[in-house]
C-alpha cells in the first residue's frame, strides 16, 4: 500500500501545468500507480474548471465577429477521435508505467545504466534544463547515495524500498526532500531498489568527481 | 452556474459527439471560447495569439468530444485541462507527461447518478470559490492563470513565499472543508 504521497503543491502545479518537465514525469509516474493522487488531482483540475468556469465568466474575452465561422471551417476538414478503448491498451510494464517506459523506450532492461560507485547504478533521462530526472539502481542493502542538492527532489520507488530510520518507503512511495533534509537511506535487503528521481538544482553524485575519490560510503 | 447549466453544457457536448451536431458546437463555443480566450490572454499572450489558441482549443473540443466522460468531470473542467495543455505549447513550456489511463473496462455509458453528483460538487466548487476570502482566491488564480510557480509569484507580489504558500494552504482547506 502506498503510504507517502504527492502534497498539494506538486499536484497544483501540475494542474496548472507550471511544474519542470523532470517533476512532471515524476508526478504523473505516481499518479500512473496510486488512484488516490489520481482523485485528488481530478479534483485539482476542478478548480481549474471552476475558475474557467466563473473568474473568467465575469471577464470573458470576446472573439471576433468570424471566429466559430472560421472554426467551423476548420471542423469539416478535421475527424473526430474515436472513444478511448481499454483493450486497445497494451498490456502494462510491471515495474515501469506510462509515461516512464517510453521515456526510457522499453522496461528495465532497456535501461542504460551508469555505475555511480557502491554498486549503485544511474541513468539520466532526456527531459528539458530545467530540472533533472535519473533512474536509479541501489542494490539491496546498499546505502543510497549521498548527494548534495540544492533545491527540492522528489523519489518515487518503482521497485523494492528504502529506509532512512523514520520512514519506509516502497514501491509508488514518493519522497519529498527539500535542501534541509540530512538523511541516509539504505536500501532494504531483498529486492534490489529501481527509483525514479528529480532535482530541480544540478545534482552530482560525490563519486562522480574524481578528486573526491571517497564516494558515499560514510554510512 | 446552476447544476442545469453543468448538465446542458454536458448534454451538448454528448449531441457534438453523437451526431457532429454544429448547432451544439456553437451554443459551447459562445459560451467557451471566450473564457478559454481570456484564460490565455492572463496567462501572457496577446489578444491576437489567445485568439487563435482559443479556436485551436475548440477544435480540439469538437475532435475530442466521444472522450468525454460526464461522470469524470465537467465541461468545465474537461476544456480547461485542453486549454492547459494548448497553453504549455503556445508559451513553449516545458513537456508534461500524462500519467496511463486506467482501464475503465468496455466502453461503459457514464452513470446518470454519478454524473449528477459531480455536476452538483463542480457547482459547490465554484460558490466555495466565490466565496473565499479576496486575498487567498487571488493566489489560487495567479497558480492556474498567471503560469507562475509559487516563487515567481512571490517575486511578482513582493510577498514572501510563506504567506503565498499559506494564503494557498488555506483557500484549499475551505475549498476541501465546503465540499465534505
Ligand atoms: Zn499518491
Amino acid at each position: 500500500m502506498i503510504t507517502h504521497h504527492l502534497n498539494d503543491q506538486l499536484l497544483m502545479a501540475y494542474s496548472a501545468g507550471t511544474l519542470p518537465e523532470a517533476f512532471n514525469l515524476v508526478v504523473a509516474t505516481h499518479i500512473a500507480i496510486c488512484d488516490e493522487c489520481r482523485a485528488r488531482l481530478e479534483s485539482f483540475d476542478a478548480i481549474g474548471g471552476a475558475l474557467i468556469e466563473e473568474s473568467l465568466g465575469d471577464a470573458p474575452e470576446q472573439l471576433g465577429s468570424d471566429a466559430l465561422a472560421q472554426t467551423l471551417a476548420r471542423i469539416k476538414t478535421s475527424t473526430p477521435e474515436p472513444r478511448k478503448r481499454a483493450a486497445a491498451q497494451p498490456p502494462r510494464d510491471r515495474v515501469l508505467p506510462e509515461p516512464l517506459r517510453s521515456y526510457l523506450g522499453g522496461g528495465v532492461d532497456s535501461i542504460n545504466w551508469r555505475p555511480v560507485g557502491g554498486g549503485v547504478k544511474q541513468a539520466i533521462l532526456p527531459t528539458s534544463e530545467n530540472a533533472t530526472a535519473r533512474m536509479l539502481f541501489i542494490p539491496a542493502g546498499a546505502a543510497v547515495p549521498d548527494h548534495g542538492h540544492a533545491g527540492m527532489e522528489l523519489t518515487l520507488v518503482l521497485q523494492g524500498a528504502f529506509a532512512d530510520g523514520h520512514d519506509r518507503f516502497a514501491r509508488g512511495d514518493i519522497e519529498i526532500a527539500d535542501e534541509d533534509l540530512h538523511h541516509q537511506p539504505m536500501a532494504e535487503p531483498g529486492l534490489d531498489c529501481i527509483c525514479l528521481a528529480a532535482t530541480d538544482a544540478p545534482l552530482r553524485f560525490r563519486g562522480l568527481l574524481p578528486r573526491l575519490a571517497q564516494p558515499f560510503l560514510q554510512i | 452556474m446552476t447544476i442545469a447549466d453543468g448538465v446542458k453544457w454536458a448534454d451538448l457536448l454528448a449531441r457534438v459527439a453523437d451526431r457532429q451536431d454544429t448547432e451544439a458546437f456553437a451554443a459551447l463555443f459562445g459560451h467557451f471560447a471566450p473564457r478559454v480566450k481570456a484564460f490565455l490572454i492572463k496567462s501572457g499572450a496577446d489578444a491576437a495569439l489567445a485568439e487563435e489558441c482559443a479556436q485551436d482549443v475548440m477544435v480540439t473540443v469538437w475532435k475530442k468530444a466521444a472522450q468525454f466522460d460526464a461522470s469524470r468531470a465537467s465541461v468545465a473542467t474537461w476544456i480547461f485541462t485542453i486549454a492547459r495543455n494548448r497553453r504549455i505549447d503556445m508559451l513553449r513550456r516545458d513537456r508534461r507527461p500524462e500519467p496511463e489511463e486506467l482501464d475503465w473496462g468496455p466502453e461503459a455509458e457514464p452513470d446518470q447518478l454519478d454524473t449528477l453528483v459531480l455536476q452538483q460538487e463542480s457547482e459547490r466548487l465554484i460558490t466555495a470559490i466565490a466565496e473565499l476570502p479576496e486575498k487567498q482566491r487571488i493566489m489560487i488564480e495567479r497558480a492556474y492563470f498567471g503560469d507562475l510557480t509559487h516563487s515567481e509569484i512571490a517575486e511578482e507580489t513582493g510577498l514572501p513565499l510563506g504567506t503565498i504558500k499559506s494564503r494557498i494552504r488555506l483557500a484549499l482547506e475551505r475549498l476541501r472543508h465546503s465540499l465534505s
